[in-house]
């Protein structure tokens, strides 16, 4: 078996012939394509800007959620690009690419990218960050995942180039358990209690389970764990059953995509008290609960970004961006609950670029620079107004020590047609948290030895 | 003309049976080897090496694992994206176990535990046939998944429930990790490759091979002549899951560096089982044409509105990468159900009475 001869001439050699032309042609055509393509992989970019990709995605299952975050991620930068011309007087050359929330592709596009110069990651996928993690300090390529991602990456002496500001999963579980302790009256009631767990059966759902289980030690509640298979999320009859039989107080949920909103219709159709199920931050889509309608009513999430469309900055957005046909939002989901997710993560990016230009003194950055303005990343009250965005989140401090500030959410309640805020900011149990978090470094570097030990100094 | 072997002779018995015994096709596949091993070091860069080159060479080897299954002894599978991942968990298990071994060498090893996880899931193969033993795969393909989400010694009781994999030497050299270097990584993964696939097309030569082709072309005459089908069909399903497993366990380790369950689902099953039928069942050659048209042609797709400066979003490309993709699939097997291994035979004759066809 040989397979060569220069494909290229294949299609010529071949169309000499007069049978079977046209398909032995395309077959040709294709393969030469195939062998000969350059793959012009290094696209050089502007000099003059700072270059973000976007790893999103807007296809597959988790699209439904996906497409909200991508639109509040380029939105925003490109309204810095059109009405302050960028950050610091530099252009953000922003370049999307499509992951589809595969772990395949999304190596595929951080390779892609990485060479020209990326400043910052954003993997929105539990599974495309852990491959990063470990790639990071090598490429010097900070990553930030914003409210996802391994959990234990808060312990930034461990993982100096990775960001979860402003929360990690554990710090969410932990508000969840006190918020329904806050119902029944007191940590102290929770003994007994029945608190059921459903959850995408991946990374990102199994996350939390560590912290939910040591709290139900502490607390003396059961943790019933309902797993859904990512394949069968859009069916989740059978751990509904489940839940009808096993009758749990509360039930919390860990989805993403299609689960939510399957989620909230099955809960619905089970006659589960809405306001007893609580979601992570990543449920908040109006989507999510939308599916179960009027009878969803109670349904809450947790939250850390703006609810509505009344923030300056988001009026630029409408006017300089999405009114003016530069994105591809539809007006209808502007200003949504994912949407506003994806504006915060890209408020941060862009407040480290300025941070990153006001400590390094220069204006084009590169990935080591990013690093340095996320660790001294301090978005004030005084910050936010600033930029348009008063109580759109609570302010934010990045330390050398913890990379994710384990900061104040808030649970956001459905009323049938829209979010409601139906609490203040609450804390997280830090006490309880922090030290899992520095377990799990410890483990995760042991796990991974020779895992490198910190060398960058700090810049605060 | 350009492909002729006339005034070749063979004088001897090792000249006829060689596996190449045209000349064209040594130099052919020298040429080959010299830009494997030379020109693409030289000339590639790391996203050409760890984005095609790496993904290429393990989805042709796990082509090839199937297509000794499926290709050569017939037998309809869909597990082949689970066997890949017991490789993958054996390896990483076998790491964290001994740190210090060879990890070139773990990863071969890994194969084995493969192998017998696929033979142990072939014992039906006896009785069922065709489409039905599709199913009994498809089920090992479900059991196996459930068990590496379920079974958390698997993944050494990581909280994300996925394997990473830590930095490894071989000879002062780093080749596991996020600091190996690509170069590395594709040496490993093209050795591994040519290797095996040298291993395999020989022994598709010998007795083995034939035998598993007898039992595909017709078992009950096959079994009248002396072969058996238990230990010819248990033989397949355990050398095609061996090369499965080691393809897989080389995806986690030189390619992906981190694996979920899901990075071994079903989906892989059927990327792999794409790129069997059309590269062509029953053909080494098919394996390696088969995995670039599943794997290159989209990544390629994805860059052609780049090259031509034209600005489409990142999503429409994915779409029209799907449908493009997907058209050529359809278009290929009603035009040559028997793959693009079959086309570059017919190329092949060609070549050989051009310019004076008859």
């Amino acid at each position: 078996m040989t397979r060569d001869i220069p494909a290229v001439i294949w299609p010529a050699v071949i169309w000499e012939e007069n049978k079977m032309n046209f398909r032995a042609f395309a077959l040709g055509t294709a393969l030469s394509l195939t062998l000969a393509a350059p793959f012009g992989a290094g696209v050089a970019q502007a000099e003059d800007s700072n270059y973000v990709p976007l790893l999103t995605y807007r296809t597959g299952a988790f699209a439904g959620s996906g497409i909200h975050i991508a639109n509040g991620m380029n939105d925003y930068l490109k309204m810095l690009n059109e009405r302050d011309g960028g950050i610091g007087g530099v252009k953000i050359a922003i370049e999307e690419c499509e992951t589809g929330y595969d772990s395949q592709k999304g190596i595929e596009c951080y390779e892609a990218t990485k060479g020209k110069g990326a400043l910052v990651y954003n993997p929105y996928s539990t599974g495309i960050t852990l491959q990063v993690i470990p790639k990071a300090a090598v490429d010097k390529i900070p990553v930030l995942s914003m409210g996802y991602g391994l959990s234990a990456a808060a312990v930034g002496n461990t993982f100096p180039w990775v960001y979860n500001v402003p929360v990690t999963y554990w710090d969410g579980a932990s508000v969840i358990i006190k918020y329904i302790a806050e119902q029944e009256g007191g940590l102290d009631k929770l003994k007994g209690k029945k608190i059921g767990y459903i959850f995408l059966d991946a990374g990102f759902g199994r996350e939390p389970i560590p912290l939910l289980e040591q709290l139900a030690k502490d607390y003396g509640f059961e943790l019933v764990q309902y797993p859904v298979p990512a394949k069968e999320m859009q069916n989740q009859a059978s751990q509904w059953l489940n839940v009808r039989r096993d009758r749990p107080d509360y039930m919390v949920m860990w989805g993403w995509g299609a689960m939510n909103p399957t989620a909230v219709k099955e809960a619905v159709k089970t006659r589960f008290p809405m306001e007893k199920f609580i979601a992570a931050w990543w449920s908040a889509g109006e989507e999510d609960a939308g599916a179960g309608g009027e009878a969803a009513k109670g349904f809450k999430t947790l939250n850390f970004s703006g609810v509505g469309t009344d923030f300056k900055a988001l009026g630029d957005i409408k006017t300089l961006v999405v009114d003016a046909g530069k994105s591809q939002t539809n007006p209808e989901t502007f200003g949504g609950a994912l949407y506003n997710r994806g504006v915060l993560n890209s408020v941060i990016i862009a407040e480290a670029i300025r941070t990153a230009q006001e400590k390094t003194g220069k204006k084009v950055l590169t990935g080591e620079d990013m690093r340095i303005g996320l660790e001294a990343l301090d978005l004030t009250e005084a910050r936010l107004e600033e930029i348009g965005l008063a109580g759109f989140a609570h302010p934010m401090k990045v330390t050398c020590e913890d990379h994710a500030g384990s900061h104040p959410v808030f649970i956001q309640e459905w009323d049938g047609k829209k979010w409601v805020k139906a609490t203040d900011w609450i804390e997280p149990m830090k006490e309880q948290v922090r030290p899992l978090l520095e377990a799990a470094a410890k483990d995760y570097a042991e796990k991974n030895a020779p895992w490198p030990v910190r060398t960058e100094a700090c810049p605060n | 003309m350009f492909y002729r072997e006339a005034g070749q002779f063979k004088t001897t018995y090792e000249a006829d049976q060689a596996l190449f015994p045209i000349r064209q096709d040594r130099i052919a596949m020298g040429l080959i080897l010299a830009v494997a091993f030379v020109a693409i070091p030289l000339l590639a860069n790391d996203f050409f090496l760890t984005s095609i080159m790496i993904p290429f060479l393990v989805f042709s080897l796990a082509a090839i694992g199937l297509n000794i299954l499926t290709g050569f002894a017939g037998q309809l599978s869909l597990g082949s994206g689970a066997f890949m991942g017991v490789g993958a968990y054996a390896a990483y298990k076998l790491t964290s176990i001994f740190p210090d071994a060879n990890v070139i060498v773990l990863v071969l090893i890994s194969g084995v535990f493969s192998a017998g996880i696929g033979a142990i899931f072939g014992l039906p193969s006896l009785r069922i046939k065709g489409l039905y033993l599709a199913v009994t795969t498809l089920a090992a393909q479900f059991f196996l998944e459930w068990c590496f989400i379920r079974i958390p010694w698997l993944y050494n009781y990581n909280a994300s429930g996925a394997i990473e994999i830590p930095r490894r030497e071989v000879f002062g050299v780093i080749v596991t990790g996020a600091e190996a270097l690509p170069l590395t990584r594709y040496f490993i993964v093209l050795s591994i490759v040519v290797v095996i696939a040298f291993l395999v097309a020989n022994v598709i030569r010998g007795r083995i091979g034939r035998s598993w082709m007898m039992i595909r072309d017709m078992d009950i005459a096959a079994e009248l002549m002396g072969v058996r089908p238990l230990q010819t069909k248990l033989l397949a399903f355990g050398v095609s899951s061996y090369i499965c497993g080691v393809a897989g366990a080389m995806m986690v380790f030189f390619w992906l560096n981190a694996a979920e369950p899901s990075s071994y689902s079903i989906t892989l099953s059927f990327q792999i089982l794409f790129m069997v039928i059309l590269g062509g069942l029953g053909s080494i050659a098919g394996s390696f044409l088969g995995a670039a048209f599943i794997w290159i042609l989209p990544v390629f797709l994805r860059f052609l509105p780049g090259l031509f400066g034209v600005e489409v979003a990142a999503e429409s490309i994915q779409h029209v990468t799907f449908m493009i993709v997907g058209a050529l699939i359809i278009f290929f097997l009603i035009v040559e159900p028997h793959g693009l291994a079959r086309l570059w035979q017919i190329g092949k004759q060609k070549l050989r009475v051009w310019p004076f066809p008859y």
